[in-house]
C-alpha cells in the first residue's frame, strides 16, 4: 500500500517536472484576424501540452517585444517563441537568450540574425502558396482559354510579391492561362470589391474573365460581392481561388461563390512545439526553417464544417 | 450662378481634363449603359465611390473653414461603422443602427470640438488624439475581427439604387446639398466664415464662436458617421483595420483642390465636392488603365502637384502679369 502510494506519488512529481515547462511568447499583436487565431491556437497547443504560457503583446513595437525577451530570459523559462515584427536588429537580445541557454523559435517571420542564435524559424513558403492557387486552377481550367484578374497585395510587401511569383510559376507554360489584369487591392475587402468593379467595367462587364485570383481571402470575399453586383454567378462565371483560408472564404466555399483557397495556418506553435520537445528530451536539433502546410481546400472539403471550426479562433 | 460657375471654373476644367486624359488611356471611360435595373459604367463607378470623399469633404469644408482641421475622419468612420455592425447583428433593427451609428459620430465631433473650443487645444493636435486611438475603439468593438451582417437594408445603403442611380451617390449629393442650403440659405454659413477670419473679432461682434466651432466639429463627425455607413454596408463587414484608413488624407485634399483655403473663412462646398470628383477619378482612371500597381501612387501624386499649381494664386498672378505684358503688344 506504501509501495503503490510512493510509486503514485513519484510518478506524479516525474510528471510534473516532465510538463512545467515555462514557455514565453512575444507576439507581434493583433493587427488581424490572422494573428488573433495565431494567438488562440498557440494558447490552445500549450494548454493541450500542459505548458505554462507567458504571453507578452508587443502591439507592433520591436522594443516592446526586446523587452519582453530580456524578462523570460530573468525568469528563467525554457524557450521562447518570438514573432518579430521587423527583421532586424535582433542580434545582441538573442545572443542574452543564446547565452543564458534558452532556445529561441521565430514564428511566421523570419529575421536577419546569424540562424545558430536561434534554434529554428517556422513559417509558411508564400512562394508555394502562390504555386498551390496557380496549379489548382491549371488543373481545373484544363484546355479552355481562360483570362485571369489578380488582385495583389499592398504594393511592394514580401507576400504580394512571392504570392504573384509563385502564382506566375505555376501557370507558365500553359499559354492557354494568361494573366489580363494586375492590381493592388491593399488586402483589404473594401479594396478588393472596388478593384474588382474595375476589372469588371474593363473586361466586358466581366463576360471576358475567367477566373480571379486574390492575394488574400478578405479581398476576394469583397470581389465576389462586386461580381454578384454586376449580375454574375461566382464560382461559375468566374472561377474565385485566394489564400489565407480564413472563416468567411469557407462560407462562401459554402455558397458556391469561391472556388479554392490554400491555407496558410495559424497554427505555427504546433511544429514549434514538436521541435522544442525533440530538443529537450534529446538535444536534438531540428532544420533551420520547418515549412507548414499550404493545405489546399476546394468546395469538396466540407467547406461548411470548416466553417464551424475555425469560426471562434478568433479571427 | 454666374459668379459661382466662374469661382468654380478651374475645378470644372481640371475635373474635363482628367476625364479626357483617362479617356485616352480607357476609351469607355464615359459609356454609360442602362442594365434593366441601374446605370452602369466608370463614370457611375467613380460616382458611386467617391460617397466617402465627397461626405468625409462637405464636414471637412466647415471645420477647415474655421481655421481647424479634422484629422479624425478616417477613424470615426471606422468607429460608426463599427457600431453600425455591432447594432444591426445583435438585432436592434436599422433605423436605431443608423441612429446609433450616425450618434458614435456625433459623441466623436463633440469631443474634438471640446478639445478646440473649450480647453483651446490645436485643431491638428486634437484631432490627432483621436486619430490615433480611435481605431482601438472600433477594434474593441468588432473585438478585433471582421463584423459581418447580412441584413439586406443596410447593405442597400451600400449597394441599392433608387431610379438607376447608386444609393451612396444620392446620399452623398443629397448630403451636399442640404449642408450647401443650410450654410447660404442661413447666417450659418456667414458666421463661419467669421469665425475662421478672426475668432476673437467675431466674438467681439456678437458671435458664439464656442458653439460655431463645436458645431462644425459635430458636423463633420456626422458626415464622418454617413461615410462610415456607406463603407461598412458597401462590404458588408466593419473592417475597424481599414474602414477609412489614411482616407482623411484624401478628404483635406479634396478641400485644398476645391479652391479652399487652409487659413479658413470663405469656403465652398461645390467645390470640395468637385475636388472629391477629381481625386475619385484619378483612382478609377488609374486601376482602368491598366498601370502596373507600383505606379499608383506616383501617378497620382504627379496629377495632383500639375493641379495645384495650375491652381496656385502665385501663377494665376503671373498669368495676369504676363497677359498684361503680352497683351498691350498685341494692340500695336
Amino acid at each position: 500500500m506504501m509501495k503503490t502510494l510512493l510509486t503514485g506519488a513519484a510518478l506524479l512529481a516525474l510528471t510534473a517536472t516532465a510538463s512545467a515547462q515555462t514557455v514565453g511568447f512575444s507576439q507581434i499583436g493583433s493587427e488581424s484576424g490572422w494573428r488573433a487565431a495565431e494567438t488562440t491556437l498557440t494558447r490552445q497547443q500549450a494548454e493541450e501540452r500542459g505548458y505554462t504560457l507567458q504571453f507578452s503583446d508587443a502591439q507592433q513595437r520591436q522594443e516592446n517585444q526586446i523587452a519582453a525577451i530580456r524578462s523570460f530570459i530573468a525568469q528563467d523559462v525554457d524557450a521562447i517563441l518570438l514573432a518579430p515584427v521587423v527583421a532586424t536588429g535582433w542580434d545582441s537580445v538573442l545572443q542574452e537568450a543564446k547565452e543564458a541557454e534558452i532556445p529561441v523559435v521565430l514564428l511566421d517571420r523570419q529575421v536577419d540574425s546569424s540562424d545558430d542564435l536561434y534554434l529554428t524559424a517556422v513559417g509558411s513558403d508564400l512562394v508555394h502558396e502562390g504555386r498551390v492557387a496557380g496549379e489548382w486552377l491549371v488543373g481545373d481550367v484544363g484546355d479552355a482559354d481562360c483570362r485571369i484578374v489578380e488582385l495583389q497585395g499592398t504594393t511592394g510587401s514580401s507576400p504580394a510579391i512571392d504570392r504573384a511569383n509563385g502564382f506566375r510559376e505555376a501557370i507558365e507554360g500553359h499559354a492557354n492561362l494568361e494573366i489580363v489584369r494586375s492590381q493592388t487591392g491593399d488586402f483589404t475587402r473594401s479594396g478588393g470589391k472596388q478593384v474588382m468593379e474595375s476589372f469588371l467595367q474593363a473586361e466586358g462587364g466581366g463576360a471576358e474573365i475567367c477566373a480571379l485570383y486574390a492575394h488574400n481571402d478578405d479581398m476576394a470575399i469583397g470581389a465576389i460581392q462586386a461580381i454578384k453586383e454586376a449580375g454574375l454567378r461566382p464560382g461559375e462565371d468566374i472561377r474565385v481561388v485566394s489564400i489565407d483560408a480564413v472563416p468567411d472564404i469557407f462560407q462562401a466555399m459554402a455558397a458556391g461563390e469561391a472556388n479554392a483557397t490554400v491555407e496558410l495556418t495559424p497554427n505555427m506553435a504546433g511544429p514549434a512545439f514538436d521541435a522544442l520537445e525533440a530538443f529537450w528530451a534529446d538535444g536534438t536539433m531540428p532544420e533551420k526553417f520547418i515549412q507548414t502546410d499550404s493545405r489546399l481546400y476546394t468546395q469538396a472539403d466540407d467547406p461548411a464544417g470548416e466553417y464551424e471550426a475555425r469560426k471562434d479562433l478568433g479571427y | 450662378m454666374g459668379r459661382m460657375a466662374r469661382r468654380l471654373a478651374p475645378q470644372i476644367l481640371t475635373l474635363a481634363a482628367l476625364v479626357a486624359l483617362v479617356s485616352v488611356f480607357f476609351p469607355n471611360f464615359i459609356n454609360i449603359s442602362f442594365d434593366g435595373s441601374r446605370f452602369v459604367g466608370p463614370i457611375i463607378d467613380v460616382l458611386k465611390r467617391s460617397a466617402p470623399i465627397a461626405l468625409l469633404a462637405v464636414g471637412m469644408t466647415l471645420v477647415i473653414a474655421t481655421r481647424g482641421i479634422d484629422l479624425s475622419v478616417g477613424t470615426v468612420m471606422a468607429i460608426a461603422g463599427a457600431v453600425a455592425a455591432w447594432a444591426i447583428t445583435s438585432g436592434l433593427g436599422l433605423p436605431l443602427t443608423l441612429a446609433l451609428a450616425l450618434a458614435a459620430g456625433l459623441a466623436a465631433g463633440l469631443w474634438n470640438g471640446a478639445l478646440v473650443a473649450i480647453i483651446g487645444i490645436q485643431p491638428i493636435v486634437a484631432t490627432l488624439i483621436l486619430m490615433t486611438s480611435g481605431r482601438g475603439i472600433a477594434q474593441l468593438i468588432t473585438e478585433g475581427r471582421i463584423l459581418t451582417f447580412s441584413d439586406p437594408g443596410f447593405a442597400f445603403i451600400g449597394s441599392g439604387a433608387v431610379f438607376g442611380i447608386p444609393f451612396p451617390t444620392v446620399l452623398w449629393m443629397a448630403t451636399a446639398v442640404a449642408f450647401a442650403v443650410l450654410m447660404r440659405r442661413t447666417a450659418l454659413g456667414l458666421l463661419i466664415e467669421a469665425t475662421g477670419v478672426n475668432r476673437a473679432a467675431s466674438a467681439l461682434a456678437g458671435v458664439n464662436a464656442t458653439v460655431i466651432l463645436i458645431a462644425v466639429y459635430m458636423a463633420s463627425g456626422l458626415c464622418a458617421a454617413l461615410a462610415g455607413i456607406v463603407t461598412t454596408a458597401d462590404i458588408r463587414g466593419a473592417d475597424a483595420n481599414n474602414a477609412g484608413l489614411w482616407l482623411e488624407l484624401d478628404a483635406i485634399l479634396a478641400v485644398v483642390i476645391g479652391g479652399n483655403s487652409l487659413l479658413g473663412g470663405r469656403f465652398s462646398i461645390a467645390g470640395s465636392i468637385l475636388g472629391a470628383l477629381i481625386i475619385q477619378t484619378i483612382n478609377t482612371g488609374i486601376v482602368l488603365s491598366g498601370f502596373p500597381s507600383e505606379y499608383n501612387l506616383v501617378i497620382k501624386a504627379g496629377l495632383v502637384i500639375i493641379i495645384l499649381v495650375l491652381q496656385s494664386p502665385n501663377l494665376s498672378a503671373d498669368w495676369i502679369y504676363l497677359r498684361s505684358v503680352l497683351l498691350p503688344r498685341r494692340a500695336d
